[in-house]
């Protein structure tokens, strides 16, 4: 018998597929990942490689022996929550601990929700805010970089940039004070491996945008609405509110704005939906950096609004074909 | 010519892969025997008026129109009627069919069968619409809609613009393209008679870029000649579906059919071109729709062909005439690979929507494993009539034909873009069309209280 | 330290009171008089909402039910499963007409086996799709599409496709003959029939309405329209509908003389004892999978 396909039409397809699109992602954070080598050295790679294989072992085991599906980490999504949660680790952190945020982001951010594209919030986040509550020491802790080649950086000073500017400020230093070039030059490659290689991020990013995984609105929205906001301040008291640059190049709002708040699961679906979500987050992380108790907010921010995700996408509908008048 | 436009919003780009595009029409033999389905349009299939051993003549009428949205259908050949019996279609299901052994090649006399170029129009509107509703004219993208009630304009509606769809968005798909080249003078007339039969001043020739050719050509001519003037070429982007209805009208005159209405809401008639000749051999030369143009092509096809065929004839022929049956093929499919239908036998009769019989090998038709849906918004961005196809499919799959409903899903001309992006691979639009269905079915039932 | 534990037991305290009060007198005023029958009578059906009997639950079941017994003092023309309504009449103090147990039963045999699949399907798993693509597998266009409707709409987990068949089956412990399956299904394939004496059932498994020839080609046991059987019955059961042969099952007496003549082997006889070994034909037919 010939046994032909029979199938609804369309008969062809755009080859577009998940694993593509999540391994995209991954070539798209080498040039990071490559950077903290330069700047941690074998430390990077450790926290990396570890936060990888917890995650995918986690995904796995839970996949087998809990779901009892199809084996689903060949798609890469789950190295790509590995390699974000590293990101947001201190080079110095203890094995064990990344492990635990691992499996609290794969087993609670994702898999108990029904795996990929199901979860509410970017499961690499979930681990972070987990690890950072937890173990609210080791994850503010930050080391001294030890760049690959050469001795390491002088100047130990144990606070990332944004921390660094959110104690002096606490204490009463001006702003424009703290802020003195020879001041912040050992603070500025302080801080968890995907903070420090904002050039990096943006070459990944770059990527993304032309291999249309992502669109460019949600980053350039985000950090021009965190931008705005901190330039406002900071023109109406330089003395309270720091540079605007410092905002935008420190801590993680390039690694949040390109590979966080774009992650296809936990972002709206429609334009519209995009830019509303794109200027939540902008707003929110200034907020919590200039008023709230923690020097960054760039992850609470992506994960209030992954919350209001599908608020949007319920009001955010496209724009229909047939709903405008007849124009004669 | 214009600038090149498109429409707005979503649409893709698949591989043209116009393998034919420069192959001449060939006039295909007439075959020994024939099976003339008499349901060859959209609504209710025609009634047989011959029996068993019947003589017919080429271009007789076989089979009336049974109630409004019907067509006649015409012996394609000359002979005798062996039986009047089912037949497998396309889909395997068993439709009432005419056998008819071919003797001979004689004609209606009534009908012109020369070559020469008819262009004065004699025939006023009422005969014009007549012409075609007796010639059994059915749109021949595929839709298979009666033409004759296209054309009727109903009272309070007034017709601006005659809009040919000469786009034909579908990839491989090159009939219309190669009609155009051969035929440019007949096609032009028949676009002058439905101009006279909806009494409309303008038209518009909407062409995708990829067929250059033929857009010059028309041009040239229009240009050339006082008698065609209000027809006017515009060419448009190549993008799918830049030949459906609405984004046709869209792009030509940036007018919006508004959601559940027909184009005559926008004062435009949409005419394809296959059709629109068949409109000039009806109405000028007198010629049922007894034959069209089939382009059949795949990857793997030797000799990738256009065909000018007989309703009737059998599939296997036309594809054993371009070089035979490929070893690898997995899928057949009756028409263009974004909109056509799979076929279940591929012995099956070309009628008057065949476009095109292409075959698909087994590297493109390898069934893609299904994920997760990734909540990615491709299907959204890709979606030309700006629906939410991932939302309409769960909602479909849950039976939740209310919100479907209330998220638009009538609007869906079902062009296939979401299905075609999705990179999760879900068959978005086989669930969709089964929420219009349903959604269909509830909404009648809901008029009907 | 100890100051505020007493404060805020007081305060808590007083809280409690004043709310429970209020929760009292609202609950009071706005209370629904319903007839506590009802709550009884839902208490009896399975609560499967199947929407077998045509009310939108078993909950406007139990209603109608209170209410056809207060109003007419029957509940005639109601229907449950007939255990569940024996169990109702027994709530309403009334008694019901024994209604004879139903169950569903797949027409359909166009197992791999018999009607070998022709084509293959992909996409999504809806018969009612499936059905408007194409004839099936086989080529038979009124077979058992095997994708699983029936199974989506089943209250009980009593259909399900085997697998190695590739058609629905039926489970007879689960079934309670609601009728929910046969409306899901877009061929009209299952239909519900008298579980009959002892589990027994002789019907013919098969729907397809084309001319014998054609039926012929595609499946092994389809019904051809040969009325062997029509001749054969003794009790006038079986009544010809165009080329297929349907068994009445009031008139059925179960003699399976029609099984041991059909050429096709497509009536079936379930559950009856396997017979002395001189009539071979007849067990082949009651386990179709082993052929």
């Amino acid at each position: 018998m010939n046994n032909y396909l029979i199938s609804g039409s369309p008969h062809v397809h755009g080859g577009e597929s998940t694993k593509k699109i999540m391994y995209s992602v991954i070539i798209a954070l080498m040039p990071a990942f490559l950077f903290s080598i330069y700047y941690f050295g074998f430390n990077a790679v450790r926290v990396t490689l570890i936060a990888v294989a917890a995650c995918v072992l986690t995904e796995w085991l839970i996949q087998k022996f809990l779901i009892k599906g199809e084996c689903t980490i060949g798609d890469g999504s789950a190295i790509i929550t590995g390699m974000l949660l590293a990101f947001n680790l201190p080079s110095n952190i203890p094995a064990w601990m990344i492990i635990v945020g691992s499996i609290v982001a794969i087993g609670i951010g994702k898999m108990s929700f029904g795996g990929l594209g199901n979860n509410p919030f970017n499961p690499a986040l979930v681990g972070r805010v987990f690890m950072l509550i937890s173990f609210p020491v080791a994850m503010t802790t930050w080391p001294a970089p030890q760049p690959l080649f050469g001795s390491q950086i002088d100047g130990f000073s144990g606070a990332t940039l944004l921390g660094y500017v959110k104690e002096g400020l606490s204490k009463g230093v001006s702003a424009s004070e703290l802020t003195i070039y020879e001041n912040i030059e050992p603070m500025i490659y302080s801080g968890s491996l995907g903070e420090i290689g904002s050039i990096a991020i943006i070459i990944g990013g770059l990527f993304l945008i032309f291999r249309k995984v992502i669109d460019w609105q949600t980053p350039v929205i985000i950090i021009a609405t965190a931008g705005i906001i901190a330039t406002v301040c900071w023109l109406i008291d330089p003395t309270q509110f720091v540079n605007p640059m410092i905002h935008i190049f420190g801590g993680g709002m390039m690694l949040g704005a390109f590979f966080m708040a774009t992650d296809m699961a936990t972002s709206p679906m429609t334009m519209k939906g995009k830019v509303v979500f794109a200027i939540g987050i902008g707003a929110l992380t200034i907020i919590i950096r200039l008023w709230g108790a923690y020097p960054e907010g760039m992850s609470f921010a992506i994960l209030i609004m992954n919350a209001f995700v599908p608020l949007i996408n319920k009001v955010c509908k496209p724009t229909r074909f047939g709903n405008n008048p007849v124009k004669q | 010519m214009n600038p090149k436009r498109t429409f707005p919003k979503g649409g893709v780009h698949p591989e043209e892969n116009k393998l034919s595009s420069d192959k001449p029409i060939v006039t295909f033999p007439t075959p020994k025997q024939v099976i003339i389905p008499l349901g060859q349009c959209l609504g209710a299939p025609a009634e047989a008026i011959v029996k068993k051993g019947d003589e017919v003549k080429v271009g007789q009428l076989i089979g009336t129109a049974k109630g409004f949205i019907s067509a006649n259908v015409h012996s394609s050949v000359s002979g005798k009627v062996t039986k009047v019996d089912e037949i497998m279609d396309h889909t395997g299901y068993r439709k009432p069919a005419i056998f008819i052994d071919v003797e001979g090649d004689e004609w209606l006399e009534d009908i012109d069968t020369s070559d020469k170029l008819v262009g004065e129009i004699t025939l006023s509107r009422e005969e014009i619409i007549n012409r075609v509703k007796d010639h059994g004219i059915v749109g021949m993208g595929g839709a298979t809609f009666p033409t004759n009630v296209k054309l009727s304009i109903p009272k309070d509606k007034k017709a601006e613009f005659v809009i040919i769809n000469a786009a034909e968005c579908e990839p491989y798909l090159t009939c219309d393209n190669r009609l155009l080249l051969e035929k440019p003078h007949e096609f032009l007339v028949g676009v002058k008679v439905v101009m006279k039969a909806v009494d409309a001043p303008k038209a518009i020739i909407g062409i995708e870029v990829n067929k250059l050719e033929a857009a010059r050509l028309l041009d040239d001519i229009i240009k050339g000649d006082e008698y065609f003037s209000g027809i006017e070429v515009q060419p448009l982007q190549t993008k799918y579906p830049q030949g459906g209805e609405k984004q046709l009208i869209k792009a030509c005159t940036g007018r919006e059919v508004p959601s559940g209405k027909l184009p005559i809401e926008t004062g435009c008639v949409v005419v394809n071109v296959a059709s629109t000749y068949a409109i000039y051999e009806a109405v000028q030369k007198n010629k049922p729709l007894i034959s069209r143009v089939v382009t059949v092509t795949g990857k793997s096809v030797k000799n990738p062909s256009n065909f000018l065929v007989r309703i009737g004839t059998s599939s296997m022929a036309l594809i054993e005439a371009a070089g035979g049956l490929p070893e690898n093929t997995s899928n057949i499919i009756n028409g263009g690979p974004m909109m056509g239908k799979s076929v279940s036998v591929n012995e099956f009769p070309v009628i008057k929507g065949t476009s095109g019989i292409l075959m698909m090998t087994d590297n493109e038709a390898q069934p893609r494993k299904v994920g997760n849906c990734l909540r990615c918004g491709k299907c959204i961005n890709a979606c030309p009539m700006g629906l939410e196809p991932f939302l309409l499919c769960r909602m479909s799959k849950n039976n939740m034909f209310e919100d479907t409903e209330a998220n638009r899903i009538m609007d869906c001309i079902e062009c296939g873009s979401c299905e075609f992006t999705c990179p999760a691979n879900i068959p978005l639009l086989d669930y969709i069309r089964y929420g219009k269905n349903k959604t269909g079915q509830l909404i009648r039932s809901r008029n009907q209280k | 330290m100890n100051d505020i534990l007493l404060y805020s037991l007081i305060v808590l305290g007083v809280l409690g009171g004043i709310l429970a009060v209020i929760l009292y007198i609202v609950a009071q005023k706005f209370k629904v008089e319903e007839n506590p029958l009802i709550d009884e009578v839902e208490g009896t059906l399975s609560g499967a909402n199947c929407g077998g009997c045509g009310f939108a639950g078993c909950r406007a079941f139990a209603e109608a039910c209170v209410k056809s017994a207060a109003g007419k003092g029957n509940i005639n023309g109601l229907f449950c499963t007939s255990s569940d309504m024996t169990k109702v009449a027994g709530v309403l103090g009334l008694t019901v007409e024994a209604a004879e147990p139903k169950i569903a039963v797949v027409r359909c045999n166009g197992t791999r086996v018999n009607a070998p699949k022709k084509t293959h399907y992909e996409g999504a798993d809806i018969c009612a799709f499936a059905h408007t693509l194409y004839a099936g597998g086989s080529g038979c266009p009124n077979a058992c599409l095997g994708l699983g409707d029936c199974v989506k709409k089943c209250a009980f987990d009593a259909i399900h496709i085997d697998e190695e068949k590739g058609i629905a089956v039926v489970d007879e412990d689960k079934c309670v003959g609601c009728g929910t399956c046969t409306k899901a299904c877009p061929r009209g394939v299952i239909e519900i029939r008298p579980k009959g004496k002892n589990n027994r059932r002789v019907y013919v498994s098969c729907v397809n309405i084309e001319k014998g020839a054609v039926a012929m080609k595609n499946c092994n046991v389809s019904c051809i329209g040969c009325q062997k059987c029509l001749k054969e019955c003794p009790f006038d059961a079986i009544e010809m509908r165009g080329t297929l042969a349907y068994i009445n099952p009031d008139k059925c007496k179960q003699c399976r003389k029609c099984v041991d003549v059909c050429p096709r082997g497509s009536i079936l006889a379930i559950n009856f004892p396997p017979r002395k070994p001189k009539v071979e034909v007849t067990e082949s037919v009651n386990n179709e999978s082993k052929e």
